[in-house]
């Protein structure tokens, strides 16, 4: 027997272009083209049966040996999910294999199956059959469960009346139970207050060293070099590097400023004569001041954006404008609305900007920014900045706003009185 | 023609995961995963591993149903009695239905109880992959059991009414004979015919997201094909062997002569035709399997 936990070879996924809504044909359509099959307008009848196809996974080979802890890193769409999904056989690959020597636990989600009906002891069993323990395992494991979550005293009452935090710290009480010999986990910890986060994470540790084999998405590179001495970094549904995860990290974080914008400096300078101050980087900070390149709605997150100057410019003037995918501003954030002019600046520096709790729907957003000198508009990006928005823990009940229909989520509360 | 391919193999047995000891290193289970070719069939190795998630899915349906109702089994009492009650008056009364040596409001019940029972598993059944969606793209599991623990759930119900019916021969003064021995036979029947139907539309309705409003529709005038609340002689002879083509057929004048006695409700049930119901059952069934495990691949994709 092979020390190999999991080995993968020219794995691939063919996924059909569309959103969900697209993705669901109607009997009444699909009958009405089998009587009339010569007439299909424009293709719509028929994209069933010749949609345009991508190749979300391509040529992944990989191999894991057993008892190691592997980070999973790569921009939103760049397969990650499905490459779990697959290895958890929730869907198939188009082609290559996998093979996985021991017995698997997936956790893509926090609390999948939880019903807001059933009391915090019900949906424990419910859960951990979900998650597939055993009966008896529950059992066992049920008052460490409880310990663990915090929740002991709402026990027996419905998970519909948790708050948002008693719900997030019951399902990962659960979830970090979870005994496999290998564990597949999707951005999870994103969701949950600091505090209980730092704790599931030790718990999580504690299962890394028992020799488990763990494959770790997220997007939090704090969270991966801490518990992963290797990754993988996926662009576009392959494999780019994976090697030294502090390595991988600083090619990862390299490329993705690259991808966003060239800050060629000297050149700039050279471009823009009238230009005392040009930006030279960017990047996003998460709550513990680590870079990375998702924004989780509802914690803080830090824009940074470096400049140089010359000819002493002694205070700026910094205005971002944030826009979302459909290209509509969602807000405007200014230094004179909060601190007045930011300097001295010296040669070179950088300005922060920290959002408290960034209620923004999931999806891609952009930073466009403007630098003032002595009242003097001297630089500006219309891309600055980039990045994504994983909004799933913002509300008590996972529930994407969609963004049609929102351009940034409220705190709310709900009552109900009878007449 | 069935390829038992299956996209999982699981090549060892062993239950319990033995964690990180050197004796389990002989026994660790290897997964392969690959793109599977042609039609699945059931997983049975797959589905033993994970019986207890099939029972907690019954548990919740079940858990769940009572609890969102306040009216909860007052409900699921009173609602076969108003059907009867209506039927009575309306096939009963006013159209004086011939219903044999039983009285009509036993017979209509009689019909109804298997009847709600299917109408409630087969509507429950034919959206149950939708509404687990949430299951389906997150975890692994045999999604058979999806709409399997739907038809279960459904058992409590007709356990209720079966408990209501049992008050009403008490009532109506009828002892049974030794043919309700054969009842649990025809229920049976009643879950396959159910299942079988439920996988294909549970199936089709990942896709097809209409049948979300065409299965009640399907159920509405299905049990007007079928002798829930007139007896099978009120077709002619030559008829009715296209009744049992309706394997519901079977199951309620099974019901029927399993509760009453053989020879009691003027049923004309030839075994022939007994036969070809369960006949037409099983291809519905093991068909919508094939159908079912062969499509479930896109689930997860699609749904
Ligand atoms: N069921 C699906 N049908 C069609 N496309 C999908 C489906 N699931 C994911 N995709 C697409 O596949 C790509 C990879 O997605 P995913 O694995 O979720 O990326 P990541 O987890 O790295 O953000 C994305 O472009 C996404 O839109």
């Amino acid at each position: 027997m092979s020390d190999i936990a999991i080995r993968v070879q020219e794995l691939g996924k063919l996924y059909r272009i569309g959103t969900a809504a697209a993705r669901h044909d109607t009997l009444r359509d699909a009958l009405a083209s089998l009587v009339r099959p010569s007439r299909s307008f424009s293709g719509q009848d028929n994209k069933a049966s010749n949609g345009s196809h991508f190749w979300a996974l391509k040529d992944i080979s990989f191999e894991i040996k057993r008892g190691t802890v592997i980070g999973v890193i790569g921009r939103n769409g760049a397969g990650k999910s499905t490459l779990l999904k697959i290895l958890s056989r929730i869907t198939e690959p188009t082609t290559g294999f996998a093979e996985i020597h021991g017995r698997v636990g997936s956790l893509l989600e926090v609390g999948t199956g939880f019903h807001p009906e059933l009391t915090g002891r019900e949906n424990i069993y419910l859960n951990g059959a979900i998650l597939g323990m055993k009966r008896v395992e529950i059992d066992r494991k049920f008052d460490e469960i409880v310990a663990f979550s915090e929740i002991e005293r709402f026990l027996d009452t419905p998970v519909k009346r948790y708050s948002s935090g008693m719900y997030v710290r019951l399902a990962f009480a659960v979830a970090a139970h979870l005994e496999p010999e290998i564990l597949l986990v999707d951005e999870v910890l994103a969701v949950g207050d600091a505090a209980f986060q730092k704790k599931c994470m030790g718990k999580m540790g504690d299962v890394a060293g028992h020799g488990r084999t763990v494959l770790f998405v997220s997007h939090n590179m704090g969270v991966i070099s801490q518990m992963c001495p290797q990754s993988i970094a996926l662009r576009e549904g392959r494999i780019v590097d994976f090697g030294d995860t502090r390595e991988v990290i600083n090619r990862y974080l390299k490329t993705l400023q690259d991808g966003n914008r060239a800050y060629a400096i000297e050149d700039r300078f050279a471009r823009y004569p009238d230009r005392d101050i040009v930006l030279t980087g960017s990047s996003l900070l998460d709550q513990d001041q680590e870079p990375t390149d998702l924004v989780i709605a509802g914690q803080p997150i830090t824009m940074e954006f470096e400049y140089r100057t010359r000819n002493n410019p002694q205070y700026a003037e910094i205005s971002l404008t944030i826009f979302n995918q459909l290209g509509i501003p969602v807000s405007h954030l200014n230094t004179a609305m909060l601190a007045g002019p930011l300097g001295p600046l010296g040669e070179r520096g950088h300005f922060r900007c920290t959002l408290e709790d960034t209620p923004l729907p999931s999806g891609s957003y952009r930073v466009a920014l403007a630098v003032h000198l002595h009242g003097r508009r001297v630089e500006e990006h219309e891309s600055a900045l980039e990045f994504d928005v994983d909004d799933s823990g913002f509300f008590a009940h996972q529930s994407h706003a969609a963004l049609q229909y929102s351009t940034m989520l409220l705190r709310h509360a709900w009552l109900h009185g009878k007449a | 023609m069935i390829e038992q391919t299956g996209m999982i193999t699981e090549e060892a047995s062993s239950d319990e995961p033995a964690l990180s000891s050197f004796a389990s290193l002989v026994d660790i289970p290897v997964t392969v995963i690959e793109p599977s070719r042609g039609l699945s069939f059931i997983d049975l190795q797959a589905f033993w591993h994970y019986r207890e998630l099939l029972y907690f899915l019954v548990w919740r349906d079940i858990k769940v149903r009572y609890k969102q109702t306040a009216l909860g089994v007052i409900w699921v009492i009173l609602q076969p009695l108003a059907s009867m009650a209506i039927f009575t008056i309306l096939f009963g009364v006013l159209l004086d239905a011939p219903s044999g040596e039983v009285p009509y409001p036993l017979f209509a019940f009689a019909g109804l109880l298997p009847w709600n029972y299917f109408s409630f598993a087969l509507t429950r059944s034919s959206t149950s992959v939708v509404t687990n969606a949430n299951l389906v793209t997150k975890i692994y599991f045999p999604r058979v059991m999806i709409p399997l623990s739907a038809v279960i759930s459904g058992l409590v119900d007709f356990v209720v009414s079966l408990l209501v019916f049992v008050v009403m021969m008490v009532l109506f003064a009828i002892t049974p004979t030794w043919a309700i021995l054969l009842l649990p036979l025809f229920l049976l029947l009643a879950m396959l015919t159910s299942l079988g139907f439920g996988l294909w539309l549970s199936a089709l309705n990942v896709r097809y997201r209409d049948i979300n409003h065409l299965a009640p529709f399907i159920v509405q005038i299905w049990m007007y094909l079928t002798p829930v609340v007139y007896a099978t002689t009120l077709i002619p002879e030559r008829f009715r062997f296209l009744l049992s083509l309706n394997p519901m057929t079977g199951v309620i004048e099974g019901f029927r002569w399993a509760l009453f006695g053989p020879g009691v409700t003027d049923t004309v049930l030839a075994p022939a035709f007994v036969a070809l119901s369960v006949g037409i059952a099983l291809v519905v069934f093991f068909t919508g399997l094939v159908f079912f495990r062969t499509t479930e691949k896109t689930f997860a994709d699609i749904v």
